[in-house]
């Protein structure tokens, strides 16, 4: 049985709940996988530390929690304080570079990704979570290209869907270049 | 009811149940003439019997549905106003009538009557008010004057009381108008003019309870209490509502106070339905495509 | 915009929206609520849909007004819903117990978070579910549905508006915080696809319908206000006619039949999930969340090659009785999962009459069981 569990994780407003539907969405609707998607709720959503967990697997997904994620996504200091004690041995974390603070020898697998620059850069510091979203999914490949895309497009806000597929394009050219020059080795 | 002597019919009979009758109410109870009023000035609206629903709460005023050969709904104590609302905006044709008592639409009811008449929906309140709780024996009201004595005020009231139609005109109502049993004329010229007034009519009538209120405020029959508003009453067309407060067997102000124009609930929920979405609902779609709904992605 | 009209297809969607969802599919069309999480979603979704389809929409002053509404609109002939959450359930039950004394189909989600009082409101609770069976006043029986996924949601909720126009009474869906938020694929069939009951209407002129008169199944039909039939209904205990009668004969036939309608038609109504029952040597029954994690739970104790059986209750109310008395003939024990001290446990171990322990896996709310604690439960049971 494969069950890739993924925990996106940042602050309230980053966008991380919406990203972590899209993952599911994409899992569930395009690559017709089982997925379940969970966010924390509560004044979290309004600037706290906001976390999502999306399970997609094979076969049926009886618990949808997440104790030890396969990846993590961290998009702030908090987030990585509080849910990188929870990795396991070969957990693929994620972060955005400018916001987290690293122990960088800690980790086997770390990938860093400056999603919130190039989501400046873009226009648009609202799209850093699909920027995160495109890197996610260069480095790990939980779900098909192809899928995402279709998420992505008809989740976000109608007249922002040009602007979305470009960060995601961003974030996903981003780790395919990353892939090829570190490998996770980031030390 | 057969008249005395005669075999001949009195013409609001066919909208009573008389296999309910005699009623519960006591002698000298203004219930019976405030019904007859709201039956005669109902049938001169001529609006079709078919459509006409009285809501009632719980309490004296409340036995009223019961007595109606109408569709006619005893709900629970308060709740007459949500309980008519969901039936005026699930059928919009329906003639929605509430009547009740003033411990019931004042006091346990009083967060839905400002409600429905902020929202002006188009439905008429009857508030049958005799400043008490004649039901369960007599006990302090809302509406009770201060210093009247209750069951549950023996040495006087020491609550001041609301001014019904300055609550319901402040609170939205597009009429409000007040008069007592006694001026069964008015009072049924005035409910014929509340129940074709569009939006939310409010009409309050002074009602005597000789067997617990009046008793115990020196006027223990229904014969005295309809003298005191004989007496009392003053006619003022147009008076501002925030003065026509009662005190205890003081002047007590009728008339119709508030007669305007107001948008319903249903004219401005049309508005913004009209102007958000295409005219024509679209068939079902049967080919699978996805369609995205108004806020249907998460926060 | 366009109106979108009835869904067809497959969404990524949470639990809360897809009882939106399911109550459109049945055919609702009037929603009356009042802001609480976590049940706020599904007014949310209604408030974006049903003006779109000539629905109503209306947020209430309160949650009593909200009940109310419902009712009214439901005696209008329109199918009616509202759903809430913890103080505001407890708010419901006044006139809860009116819709079962008018005998007024209607539907009421209640997306449960842990209390008591407002406790925990934005995480999980599975501790009304004897408020459900109990929490009017006085004596009458309930329907109550729990799903486990937001697909259950839609189609329970679809189930809940049949049982109500059928059996004349208020249905109860139990969902909770977890299953309402969590998002999962929900299919849509087409309307065509979809069972539909509908209230049976009187056969009778006006002059002779008794609206309380019952058909065989102890149900009466029901005719909405301004067809003509100008029926009088009452909170009171009533005769057929719906006229009050204050007396204990008329308080006996009343009651009994408002409880037999639903213990007469169990058969019907319940609807329980069973795997791998057969040859266990203990059973775990659960419900909603719950029953999911259970699930989990199961496989990893057959795993170890435990006999144990899962019982998932799909309706909890009314209660499958004669499946626990059955079932406890032949197991050791029953291990009960709930986000609660003890409420279902009671019913199990009320029906296993003893041939079988009754196991509580207790939790306060907050948060799903581990799944470590009910193997653990499924251990001890079976040692």
């Amino acid at each position: 049985m494969n069950r890739d569990e993924i925990i996106l994780s940042g602050l309230g407003g980053q966008g991380i709940i919406l990203a972590g539907y899209i993952l599911g969405k994409a899992a569930s609707l395009f690559d017709k996988k089982n997925a379940t998607h969970i966010q924390d709720y509560g004044p979290e959503a309004r600037g706290g530390a906001c976390r999502t967990q999306v399970v997609i697997s094979d076969s049926k997904i009886s618990y949808p929690y997440i104790d030890n994620p396969s990846v993590l996504a961290v998009m702030s200091q908090e987030a990585y304080t509080k849910y990188s004690p929870r990795m396991r041995q070969n957990t693929v974390l994620l972060a955005d570079e400018d916001l987290v603070k690293l122990k960088k020898s800690k980790h086997a697998s770390l990938f860093a990704v400056p999603a919130t620059r190039i989501a400046q850069e873009l226009g648009r510091v609202a799209v850093a979570n699909i920027v995160m979203l495109g890197f996610i999914i260069a480095i790990t490949k939980v779900v098909s290209v192809e899928a995402m895309k279709k998420a992505v497009f008809e989740s976000v806000p109608k007249g922002t869907e040009e602007l979305n597929m470009k960060a995601f394009d961003r974030g996903y050219s981003y780790g395919l270049e990353k892939l090829k020059t570190v490998k996770g080795e980031e030390k | 009811m057969n008249l005395k002597g005669s075999d001949e019919k009195h013409y609001i009979d066919k909208y009573l149940r008389e296999d309910r009758m005699p009623h519960i109410w006591c002698p000298g109870c203004g219930l019976g003439s405030i019904l007859h009023c709201f039956l005669s000035g109902l049938i001169k609206t001529g609006i079709s019997m078919d459509k006409v629903v009285v809501v009632s709460g719980i309490g004296c005023t409340g036995r009223v549905a019961g007595y109606l050969k109408l569709d006619s709904f005893h709900t629970t104590h308060g709740r007459a106003i949500p309980f008519a609302t969901g039936l005026k905006l699930a059928n919009p044709k329906l003639k929605v009538v509430v009547f009740s008592g003033d411990g019931d639409l004042i006091a346990i009811g009083g967060n839905h009557l400002i409600h429905a008449a902020r929202r002006n929906i188009d439905m008429t309140v009857i508030c049958v008010n005799n400043f008490n709780y004649g039901m369960t024996g007599g006990q302090l009201g809302p509406t009770t004057p201060l210093t009247a004595r209750t069951t549950t005020s023996p040495i006087g009231n020491y609550e001041r009381p609301f001014n019904v139609p300055y609550l319901a005109a402040a609170s939205g109502a597009v009429y409000v108008a007040r008069w007592t049993s006694m001026h069964v004329r008015r009072l049924e010229q005035t409910i014929t003019e509340g129940l074709l007034k569009r939006g939310f009519s409010f009409i309050e009538v002074i009602s005597p309870c000789p067997t617990v209120y009046g008793r115990m405020n020196r006027q223990p029959t229904g014969l005295d209490q309809l003298r005191y508003y004989r007496e009392n009453s003053v006619i003022r067309h147009g008076a501002d509502p925030k003065e026509v407060d009662i005190d205890l067997n003081g002047k007590i102000v009728v008339g119709k106070f508030i007669d305007i124009e107001r948008p319903t609930y249903s004219d401005l929920l049309d508005e913004v339905v009209q102007k958000a979405f295409e005219p024509e609902l679209p068939k079902p779609d049967t080919s699978k495509k996805r369609a995205t709904v108004a806020g249907s992605t998460p926060k | 915009m366009p109106r979108v009209g009835p869904l067809v297809g497959e969404f990524f969607m949470n639990g809360d929206t897809a009882c939106a969802e399911g109550a459109i599919s049945a055919g609702c069309r009037f929603f009356a609520g009042y802001p609480i999480t976590p049940a706020t979603e599904v007014a949310e979704r209604m408030s974006a849909r049903l003006p779109e389809i000539d629905g109503i929409f209306v947020q209430m002053e309160d949650e009593l007004a909200s009940m109310n509404a419902i009712l009214g609109a439901s005696w209008a002939g329109v199918k009616a819903m509202t759903a809430t959450s913890g103080p505001g359930f407890s708010l419901m039950m006044e006139n809860l117990g009116l819709g079962v004394m008018l005998e007024t189909p209607c539907v009421l989600a209640n997306i449960q978070r842990a209390g008591p009082s407002t406790g925990l409101p934005t995480l999980v609770g599975q501790g009304d579910m004897m408020q459900a069976r109990w929490g009017s006043h006085g004596c009458y029986s309930i329907i109550a549905l729990s799903p486990s996924s937001p697909q259950e949601c839609y189609q329970l909720t679809i189930k809940a508006f049949n049982l109500s126009e059928k059996y004349r009474l208020p249905v109860l869906i139990m969902s909770d915080e977890i299953v309402g938020h969590m998002s999962e694929k929900v299919v849509i069939p087409p309307p065509e696809d979809i069972e539909i009951f509908s209230r049976r209407k009187p056969t009778a002129v006006p002059e002779e319908y008794l609206p309380f008169e019952p058909d065989a199944d102890l149900v009466p039909p029901m005719a909405n206000a301004g067809e003509g039939y100008r029926f009088h209904v009452t909170g009171l205990t009533h005769d057929e006619r719906g006229y009050p009668v204050m007396t204990a004969e008329a308080q006996d036939r009343l009651v009994r039949r408002l409880v037999q309608k639903i213990e007469q038609n169990k058969t019907d109504i319940i609807d329980i999930e069973e795997d791998g029952i057969d040859n266990a040597e203990v059973v775990v029954c659960s419900y909603g969340i719950s029953a999911r994690v259970s699930q989990f739970a199961v496989e990893r104790a057959r795993d170890e090659g435990i006999k144990v059986g899962m019982l998932r209750l799909v309706t909890v109310w009314p209660f499958p009785e004669e499946t626990i008395r059955q079932i406890s003939q032949r197991v050791k024990a029953f291990v009960v999962p709930e986000i609660n001290y003890g409420q279902i446990a009671l019913e199990v171990e009320r029906c296993a009459g003893g041939a079988a322990d009754t196991i509580l896996v207790p939790n306060m709310g907050g948060s799903a069981h581990r799944p470590e604690t009910i193997i653990d439960a499924i251990r001890g049971a079976v040692r």
